[in-house]
This record gives C-alpha cells, structure tokens and sequence, in this order.
C-alpha cells in the first residue's frame, strides 16, 4: 500500500531531475547533498534528544557501576572495577531472586495476554460493525489507564481490610476472610500479573487484530470450500500468516514485562519475595543512594532487554523492522 | 458470516454474551474503584462492592479538603509537565517522520532503529544517571526535569506512528495544487495539512498516554510537590490520621486522573486503534 505511491513518486522526481536540460550528475548530487542536508536539520532534533536522554546515561551507569559510591559519603568514592557485579552476582537471596521473579512474571503474564489477547481480537474482528466500536472502546480504557491506578484498583479489590474479593468468594477452599492476598508469594505475585495482564492485554489485542486483518480473505474461504474445520483454519491458515504479527507483538511486550515496576511498587513494593529486578535497581540508588551498586543492577537489566533482543532476533527471526519498514526508506 | 447483519438466536445471544464478558473484563475493576471513591471512611471495610451509603467526602478531601495540597498540586504538575511533554514530542516527531517520508537521506534507517531501541529501553536503568545529573546541574524535582525524560519515552512512538501516517499520504496533491497556480506554502497547507492533521492528532493523544501513565521518572526525579506528578503522589498519599489508611482519597484521585482517559477514549476509539496499530505492525 505504502511502497507503490512512493516507487511512483521517487521515479517521477527522478525523471523530473534528469529531464532537466542542463541536469548532470553534478547537479544530482548537489541537489541530494541538499536533500540531505534537509533531511538531518529537520530529523536531527528529534534524533538527537532521544540518543542524549539515553546514550548518555547509560554510558554513566556503566561508568558508575565500576565504582564503590554512595551519596551519603560522596568523597568515599574509589574504583573497584567489577566488584560491584561481584557482590550482585553472590547475592543469591536478592539478585537471583529478583531475576528469577522477573523471568517469571514475563513468562506467564506474556502467554497469559497471548491466550486472551487472540480470543479479543478474534472476537473485534467477527463483530458486527455496530458492537465493535463500543468493544474498542472498552477495551482501550484499560489501555489508556495509568498502571499506578490500575495496581490500586486491584489491590483495594483483594486487599484484607478494604476488598470484597475474600467476602464474594468466600465458598472458594482456600479463600475466607482472613486470606491476606498479599502476605505470601504465591497469592500477591498472582494479583500483581492480573493487574499487569488486564492493562496490557488489549495493546496485544489490537496489534493481533491488525494481523488478522492482513490475513487474505481468499485463503480462508478457499480453506472453508475445502472443508477445513474451524480449528484446521485457524492452525493451517489464520495463525501461520500472523506469525509475524504475534512474534512482534510477543517481543514487545516481553521486553515491557521485563521492565515491570509500577504494580510491584504499589501492591507490595517487593515484600512476600516479589521484588523484581526494576524495583531493586531503584531501591538500591535512588532509595539507598548506593549509586555504584544501583548503577550496576541498572546495567545489568540493560544488558538482560539486549539479550532478549537478541535471542529474539537471533533465533525466531522477529523482524521488528518490518512493521514501519524502516528498511523500505531504502 | 457476521458480517451481513442478519443473526439467527443462538448466534445473536452467543454475541450478547461475549460483549457482555468483554465489558466486564474491561470496565469491572474500574467500577471497583469508582464504587469505593464513594465509600464513606466507616465503609470501606464493609467487604462488599458498592458502598452502603453515597459519599462525596473524598473528592471533597482531595480537592477543597487536607489532600488539596497534596492532590491539586500534583494534578497541576501532572497536566502541566504531560501536556508539554507531549507538545515537544510531536512537534519534533512531525517534523522527523517528515523527513523520513518525504526526503531522500542517508541515516533514515539509523533514526527508526534508534527509536526502536529508546523504546525499548528500560528506564530504570537511566534513572540513576539522570537523577544523579539532575542534582548536579538543577533539574531535579523541576518541571524540565520530568520534560526532558518524558521525551524518551513520547518521541519513539510518536516517530514511527507519525512515519507510517506520512507514507500514506498523497504528496503528489501538493504539486497537483501547484499546478493548479498554488505557491508551494498555499498547496502544502491547503493539501497537505488537512491530510496530515488526523495523524498528528491520533499521534499527540497516544504520547499523551504514555507521558500521563510514567511512574518510575516520576517518584525517582522529583521530592517534593514542586514537580511530584499524580501518580508518583498517589504513592506517598497519608489518610488523614495514621490510623486511617488514604484508601478513600486515593479512589477519588485514582478517578479523577482516570477521566481524561475515558474521555479521550470516547471521543477518539477510532483515531487511537488505527495510530497504535499502524505505529506498530503494518504490512
């Protein structure tokens, strides 16, 4: 759709140019040195905030993690290279423990939001035209929401003194008025995916609706003549041609999940073991004002979104490029 | 199938259901909350969902009450800092994805690559260098001091939705308009604009979202109410004696920060799926 306008539009610059009668190749390259020129002044600015805001701290951190520093005792500071990463790595008890939740929360919260994330998107896509807005809707508040406002909103549901959760389903085994959702592992790292789940579900949502879209009506009718199932189109059709939409959409959010903070902080700020590897960065530097340590576990994080990237792009072959096709600027 | 309109019953009752279980996941825990901002101090422990008697008292207590202080203010900050934010962002994101639609230059790539991985960058991880920076030099717990972040995380997304939007448009009309005896500033704002104006739109209220929503820069650059946003506010909400917790309070401010969400939403479902799926998967 995007690719035949601007092949046209590019060869009819280009014809223009040449048709010129004085037009050599030196007027050419001029007049693409000015394009250039163009170009980096009115995209420059933009470019270069976003590199200042981040290349240049995370330089700092890696900088910073290599030194014994706190802002207590500022003048305490000396290099101890990398034994800050040293102390982090033999901490079983915090850092492993932390990774691990992380990992963890990114793993069922992802395969959780794909599950329901398809089932929503299935269920826009076969709307009729009438309801479908109105789902959309919907959909998008929790979208829309602020996370800090949806982690209220579900613990105030569960929480011992103010919920309703334990009353409702007090005939659940297991639940009754004295369950205290938040004390043990298992129940508050529930609570903390649910609110994760249910505000980012519908950003899944809408990108796999966008990929069932492209998916050619012809082949799915061709598939019904056939007398293909239901389930045969979806696992022989529909899901094969959105394979690229899901790894995206896969990708996406499991570098978001990674990064969770929000939900944590409010529901527990990291009791019943559910610190994540976000909220021990931040309660190490700007908590603790330990700047080195904090830097380090900053650092590490960093590396471990590189690595996901990586792994994804390495061996599932996602190609985020390919949505806005940054390559077809060619 | 669905799409000529005409249900049999099972069919017509199999939608009513599945709009009604759709709803419900996306609007019951908002309801949840919205009931308990009209609990009265006695009632929120009632253990039950709506409250048993109707109170204004704590939109009273954050807006004319005690919370004023705590709440206006940072509902100020929040306004003020986001909707500049977002003004900075598209502006600069306009004339980027201008570019990179419009121009032939080296470095396009390089541009879109990089706003894909500020966008993926974590935050926390930046945190740290920038509030010890901010400290330094006079940022810290300063409305520029949240600005200058929030850039990071509005211009990614504001570049590659306003790059797809601009791919789309018909640039020939402009030279068609010129033809036609236009001067170039007259075709690109008689052809172009109208055009180009939906997408700046759509764009402007996504960034708008994502500014609105930030925590992590929010609690971590700011301490005081000079700068404190909304949600890093809520956070640090007290009730009103220490035996009290803020859950009230925190209900009410929860809802009023919400509203311009749902507002937005209402007003512009279509313009926000369309920007959010054309940033991100297009074919």
């Amino acid at each position: 759709m995007t690719t035949a306008p601007e092949t046209s539009r590019r060869q009819k610059r280009e014809s223009s140019g040449s048709s010129q009668p004085k037009g050599g190749t030196k007027k050419k390259s001029n007049r693409a040195k000015s394009e250039a020129r163009l170009g980096w002044l009115i995209a420059g600015p933009a470019f270069f905030i976003m590199l200042s805001v981040t290349a240049y701290p995370i330089v700092q951190a890696v900088y910073d993690s290599l030194f014994s520093f706190r802002l207590t005792a500022p003048d305490d500071r000396s290099f101890v290279f990398l034994q800050n990463y040293l102390t982090i790595f033999s901490d079983v008890e915090v850092f492993w423990q932390a990774l691990g939740v992380t990992l963890f929360v990114t793993v069922v919260t992802v395969a959780v939001e794909l599950i329901l994330g398809f089932g929503l998107a299935l269920v826009m896509h076969k709307a009729l035209k009438r309801i479908r807005g109105a789902l959309r809707t919907a959909i998008l508040v929790p979208y829309g929401i602020i996370t800090v406002v949806s982690a209220f909103a579900w613990y105030y549901m569960f929480d011992i003194n103010s919920g309703f959760v334990n009353n409702w389903f007090g005939w659940v085994p297991g639940i009754d008025s004295d369950l205290d959702w938040f004390a043990n592992f298992g129940t508050a790292i529930t609570i903390i995916m649910a609110s994760e789940i249910w505000k980012t579900t519908p950003f899944i949502a809408l990108l796999l609706l966008a990929g069932l879209a492209q998916v050619p009506d012809e082949l799915v009718e061709a598939a019904k003549v056939d007398g293909a199932s239901w389930r045969q189109q979806m696992t022989r059709v529909i899901l094969p041609n959105m394979k690229a939409a899901i790894m995206v959409a896969v990708l996406f959010r499991a570098l978001d999940a990674f990064r969770i903070f929000d939900n944590v902080f409010i529901m527990t700020n990291g009791s019943a073991n559910t610190e994540v590897l976000s909220l021990l960065a931040y309660r190490t530097s700007i908590g603790r004002l330990e700047i080195g340590l904090g830097s380090a576990v900053s650092v590490i994080l960093f590396i471990c979104v590189l690595l996901i990237c990586f792994i994804a792009i390495k061996f599932f072959k996602v190609d985020l490029a390919s949505g806005t096709d940054a390559k077809g600027g060619k | 199938m669905a799409s000529n309109g005409k249900l049999t019953g099972r069919q017509r009752l199999g939608w009513t259901v599945l709009t009604v279980v759709v709803l419900l996941y996306a609007l019951f825990p908002v309801a949840a909350i919205l009931a308990t901002s009209f609990k009265t101090q006695a009632d929120l422990g009632n253990a039950s969902f709506l409250p048993s008697s109707w109170t204004w008292e704590n939109y009273q207590m954050i807006l004319v009450g005690d919370a004023q202080g705590l709440f206006l203010t940072a509902l100020r900050n929040s306004i003020g800092i986001t909707l500049i934010a977002t003004f900075i962002a598209v502006v600069l994101a306009t004339l980027c994805a201008y570019a990179i639609a419009r121009l032939d230059f080296p470095g396009k790539k390089i541009i879109l690559g990089s706003a894909l991985a500020v966008s993926i960058f974590p935050v926390i991880s930046v945190v740290t260098p920038l509030f010890n920076l901010w400290r330094n030099i006079g940022l810290y717990d300063t409305w520029p001091g949240l600005i200058i972040p929030y850039l990071s995380l509005t211009l990614p997304i504001s570049i590659w939705t306003l790059a797809a939007f601009f791919r789309q448009i018909p640039w020939d009309l402009e030279q068609a308009a010129q033809v036609d005896g236009a001067t170039q500033w007259q075709a690109f704002r008689r052809a172009i604009v109208p055009l180009a104006m939906p997408g700046v739109f759509t764009t402007a209220i996504i960034a708008f979202f994502i500014a609105w929503n930030d925590f992590v820069y929010g609690i971590s650059l700011t301490s005081t109410e000079a700068a404190r946003p909304v949600p890093a506010a809520l956070a640090f909400f007290t009730g009103a004696s220490q035996f009290e917790e803020p859950t009230g309070a925190i209900s009410a401010a929860a809802i009023v920060v919400t509203i311009p969400v749902v507002v937005l939403v209402l007003l512009f479902q279509r313009q926000i799926v369309s920007g959010l799926t054309q940033g991100a998967v297009k074919g």
